[in-house]
């Protein structure tokens, strides 16, 4: 077997100074009952050439080549190939959590820089050191928000992405957590101010709203915030597409910051591995969830950075830690710290501004085809959008599919009250004529017989 | 042929000799206005008015992102890359953690185009690749385990027990009690307690007997009608398979609790024996552990669940399934529309006693495609000969190193071994210290202070990518701190002395936490 290092003759030698006579001696413990005689049915083993065929011919079988609209909490950008050649050094890729410190510099350097480019971006004092995803982050963040304020109800926007409210339901179930469930205005496409003001008591822990929210729709942060605090209610603001960030305001209002950060140089790989990350207002930090890294210095003064505050955590305080959470994401952090170096202060500002002008102009001639409008126009978007169209989507999509596009994706799964409504996301890699061309097959309508 | 001074003369010790690493500052501090290391592609469409559309919404200053050049960036984290020890420099004996080699064909693999750019809402008509490759992990992985059914949802092991506990919930709840109580030995994981207690249980614990292991006594004194599950680590943290398992599981099963395995040692059974057949009734795996994806500097992982059928109910949504007809019942597709052609492998929605979903979209597929290519690469014969290996590779190191160091359980070791530092500590060194002086011998520490059963644990788990070579340089230098132990205890209680950093204050930065980078005033 090409992995292992040891030659035969290198096994029983070794095997001779144990003192065992076979490898089964060392095996005895496990009943014999139990022990495995036969193989176990898995494919043979395989050369190199044959597992790269296997895995190539998967990602055609996949189907490459479309340009796609889809969007929904997972963004396709560009990603700077300085990211993969850096990310798969050996020393980051094969190392572990920076538990010692005088050797893992170089991680715990790295992480310290992620904290704080997550920190500024997002508005908030701190940032973790990452969280397994968007959706795994929205519940933590709500928990933390019940650790803070000892209170156990929260209210969620049913504009937070209906994944990540599916997986703060299995959270919730557990912890005696109980949630309330807030609508959208139908013009704006916003959390109903209104209702939200009704709902939230104080009994209230967290609010939870997405911004932009599953519509793509920027929320109205301040005045979400007032009704939350004005109650004792801490604010958890989710940000599914950190890209945003660059253009849209951060949510300074808030008190804890959930965000997937995929779209900072990180492939979509059919779902993950994808980063999440909790950032907050300092006075929170030590109900955070999961790794932190903190600057000190060393025995002669020089600047280090260790892993801190680690008593929040499982490895310390057992059942009465902060969070389970032990791996987390830290080389799809890397990845994130990477990309927002590559792009900086200006080029997430241009990178931003650049979806924001392809997803107007997508947005208006889509909307321009007969049979089709927009919906939500009343509030600001990102780079994603409602569309209604008279013809049902199942069928125009298939002429999309035919044209080697992936057209938006159907709203009814879980908003049926939405019709014909889809969710189309145009970010800076879609072009124009691919726009143009999406418009021309979805004017198409076959005549009725 | 010139003389071997490789490993002789005064800069060095045992297989090292010190380098120059360079500085770096913090990349914030390397930044200067106006410089790029982007451009951006001519705008196809017309550029907006970005305040007027976003009006009160628009973000009018910048977050203090650092302005680099390509050049520096690559200079910056590859420095910093240098500052870290990894599987790729040596040994890496870090107890638990299974750090074994990481092969690059399954990094190649995973970035395969049609792979790494699939949107999770495409289609399954355009995925059905991955969804095969998702299939055939599934079936090597219950092969492996011996168990019925998986999800590979959960996005690592920790995450992984939580939802085995929350399968194990589920299916009492549907018996028509909850249950109240989590039983966990003194010996477990800081994640099991944790989990349970975020499942909403109660947490008992376990007391370990002379051997380190289960005591059957009090472990059926302790199992009542409220107990949920007892969560197992097999082999245990110290090593040891548990030779009475199936009496466990007999204990459990009478009063209508289940055995749940932390699966993180599992590199010491693939293809030996199987946890389906021992009495496991649901656990979970480690895919950056036993399976090699790399542990990149704490993460991503993987922790798949596999269960027994009379769990498979509760199983998150979705779960994979074969399309029975256009549309079929029990079938949705994923995403837009797209064609439903039977046998098509597609996601299945409909499943009404499932306790929901643990994670959005379907799990870390990079990580499946890096697995499965790893067991591609090993085939059963393979499998099994790793296994062998690392047990062997353990055995070993007690063998080289019992005399000196304290072995507090004589049980036979399987893939990890675990001695104490009673014998230092006379001299007042702490296994902390061994393992800061182990870096300057040129190897990562082992795993210090835990399991807590063991006072000054030093857990060393060598898994099978070390050569014989590898390893006996491992010893020597272990030899050689318990020679400097008695000579010069000074000398490793204040190592390491060869690295960019001496010992961190962690005190200091715990007390006052700086947890960012703020410009100087």
């Amino acid at each position: 077997m090409r992995y292992l290092p040891k030659s035969p003759a290198e096994r029983l030698a070794m095997l001779a100074e144990v003192g065992a006579a076979s490898i089964d001696d060392l095996f005895e413990v496990i009943p014999a009952e139990y022990r495995l005689t036969h193989d176990l049915d898995v494919p043979r083993q395989q050369a190199e050439s044959e597992i790269v065929d296997y895995f190539r011919a998967a990602g055609e079988k996949n189907a490459t080549g479309y340009a796609s609209f889809l969007g929904a909490g997972a963004y396709r950008h560009y990603r700077p190939v300085v990211i993969d050649s850096l990310v798969q050094r050996g020393e980051f890729l094969t190392s572990y959590t920076p538990y010692q410190a005088e050797i893992t510099q170089g991680t715990l350097q790295a992480i310290f820089e992620f904290q704080t480019m997550i920190a500024e971006l997002t508005g908030m004092d701190v940032a973790n050191a990452s969280m397994y995803d968007g959706s795994t982050g929205a519940a933590e963040a709500v928990m933390m928000a019940v650790r803070v304020t000892g209170r156990h109800k929260a209210v969620v926007a049913k504009t937070v992405h209906p994944e990540y409210r599916e997986v703060l339901a299995t959270y919730a179930k557990h912890q005696g957590l109980h949630t309330t469930l807030v609508g959208y205005d139908s013009k704006t496409g916003r959390i109903d101010l209104a209702a939200l003001e009704a709902a939230v008591t104080d009994e209230t822990a967290a609010v939870l709203v997405q911004s932009p929210d599953f519509f793509g729709v920027i929320e109205d942060i301040p005045a979400i915030a007032e009704i939350a605090h004005a109650k004792g209610a801490l604010l958890v603001v989710s940000i599914a597409e950190a890209v945003s960030l660059g253009v849209v305001r951060p949510p300074v209002e808030a008190d804890i910051v959930n965000m997937e950060a995929q779209s900072f140089g990180v492939a979509l790989s059919y779902g993950g591995p994808f980063c999440g990350v909790i950032a907050a207002k300092e006075k929170f930090v030590r109900q955070m969830p999961g790794r932190l890294v903190g600057q000190t210095v060393d025995s002669t003064g020089y600047r280090g950075f260790v892993l801190t505050l680690a008593t929040r955590e499982q490895h310390i305080r057992r059942e009465k830690a902060t969070s389970n959470i032990c791996t987390n994401q830290a080389l799809v952090a890397l990845m994130a710290t990477i990309f927002l170096t590559v792009y900086g202060k200006e080029g997430i500002r241009e990178l931003a501004e650049h979806n924001l002008a392809k997803a107007h102009y997508a947005a208006e001639t889509l909307a321009a085809q007969p049979g089709a409008k927009l919906l939500f126009t009343g509030a600001p978007r990102f780079h994603e959008f409602v569309l209604q169209t008279e013809e049902a989507p199942a069928a125009w999509s298939q002429r999309l599919l035919d044209a080697k596009i992936v057209g938006g994706i159907e709203l009814s799964r879980w908003y049926p009250e939405l019709g014909n409504a889809t969710l189309w996301c145009a970010t800076e890699v879609i072009t124009r004529e691919q726009i143009d061309a999406a418009a021309k097959v979805l004017a198409a309508a076959p005549v009725e017989a | 042929m010139a003389t071997n001074t490789e490993n002789s003369g005064p800069r060095t010790l045992g297989k090292v000799r010190p380098h120059q690493t360079q500085n770096e500052a913090l990349v914030f501090e390397k930044s200067s206005p106006g410089k790029r290391a982007y451009k951006m592609p001519p705008l196809d469409v017309p550029a907006v008015d970005a305040a007027a559309l976003l009006g009160a919404a628009h973000r009018d200053t910048p977050g203090l992102l650092p302005e680099l050049s390509e050049i520096e960036i690559i200079r910056h984290f590859t420095r910093l890359s240098t500052w870290n020890y990894a599987i790729d420099l040596g040994m890496y004996p870090l107890g638990s953690c299974t750090m074994k080699y990481n092969p690059r064909v399954n990094e190649a693999v995973a970035r395969i185009e049609g792979l790494a750019e699939a949107h999770p809402y495409r289609p399954d008509s355009l995925a059905q690749g991955v969804l095969e490759i998702i299939e055939l992990l599934q079936r090597c992985l219950i092969e492996i385990t011996g168990m019925d059914a998986i999800t590979l949802q959960p996005a690592a092991g920790a995450h992984g027990e939580l939802t085995g506990i929350m399968l194990v919930r589920a299916w009492h709840e549907s018996q028509g009690n909850a249950r109240r109580k989590v039983l966990i030995p003194d010996s477990a994981h800081g994640t099991n307690p944790a989990t349970a207690a975020i499942s909403g249980y109660t947490v008992e614990n376990l007391k370990s007997n002379a051997e380190g292991g289960i005591d059957l006594e009090a472990l059926a004194a302790q199992v009542d009608e409220e107990t949920t599950a007892l969560m197992l680590t097999n082999p245990s943290t110290i090593g040891v398979f548990e030779s009475q398992i199936h009496k466990i599981a007999d204990i459990l099963h009478a009063k209508g609790a289940l055995l749940y395995m932390d699966g993180a040692n599992m590199n010491a059974l693939v293809g030996k024996t199987r946890p389906g057949d021992f009495g496991v009734d649901v656990m979970h795996l480690n895919l950056h552990k036993t399976f090699s994806t790399p542990h990149g500097g704490g993460g991503p992982g993987s922790g798949p669940v596999a269960c027994k059928a009379f769990l498979e109910p509760f199983l998150p949504i979705p779960v994979l399934a074969r399309r029975t007809g256009i549309d079929g019942p029990g079938t949705r597709d994923s995403g837009t529309k797209g064609t439903g052609t039977t046998g098509q492998l597609c996601w299945n929605y409909d499943r009404p006693r499932s306790i929901g979903r643990v994670r959005a979209f379907y799990g870390n597929t990079g990580m499946f495609i890096r697995a499965l290519a790893y067991i591609l690469a090993n085939g059963p014969d393979g499998l099994r000969q790793t296994t062998e290996d690392a047990v062997l590779n353990a055995n070993y190191i007690r063998a080289k190193l019992e005399d000196l160091y304290e072995l507090p359980y004589k049980t036979s070791s399987m893939h990890e071994v675990v001695f104490s530092d009673k014998r230092q500590a006379a001299r007042g060194v702490k296994t902390g210290d061994i393992a800061k002086r182990l870096i300057d011998y040129g190897f990562h520490p082992y795993t210090v202070s835990f399991p807590m059963i063991v006072h000054g644990a030093l857990m060393i788990e060598p898994t099978e990518s070390e050569s014989r070579e590898e390893l006996d340089l491992f010893i020597e230098a272990m030899r050689s701190i318990a020679r400097e132990v008695e000579e010069n205890p000074e000398l490793v209680k204040t190592a390491p002395h060869s690295t960019r950093v001496s010992r961190l204050d962690e005190v200091r930065a715990a007390r006052k936490p700086i947890l960012r980078w703020r410009p100087s005033e």
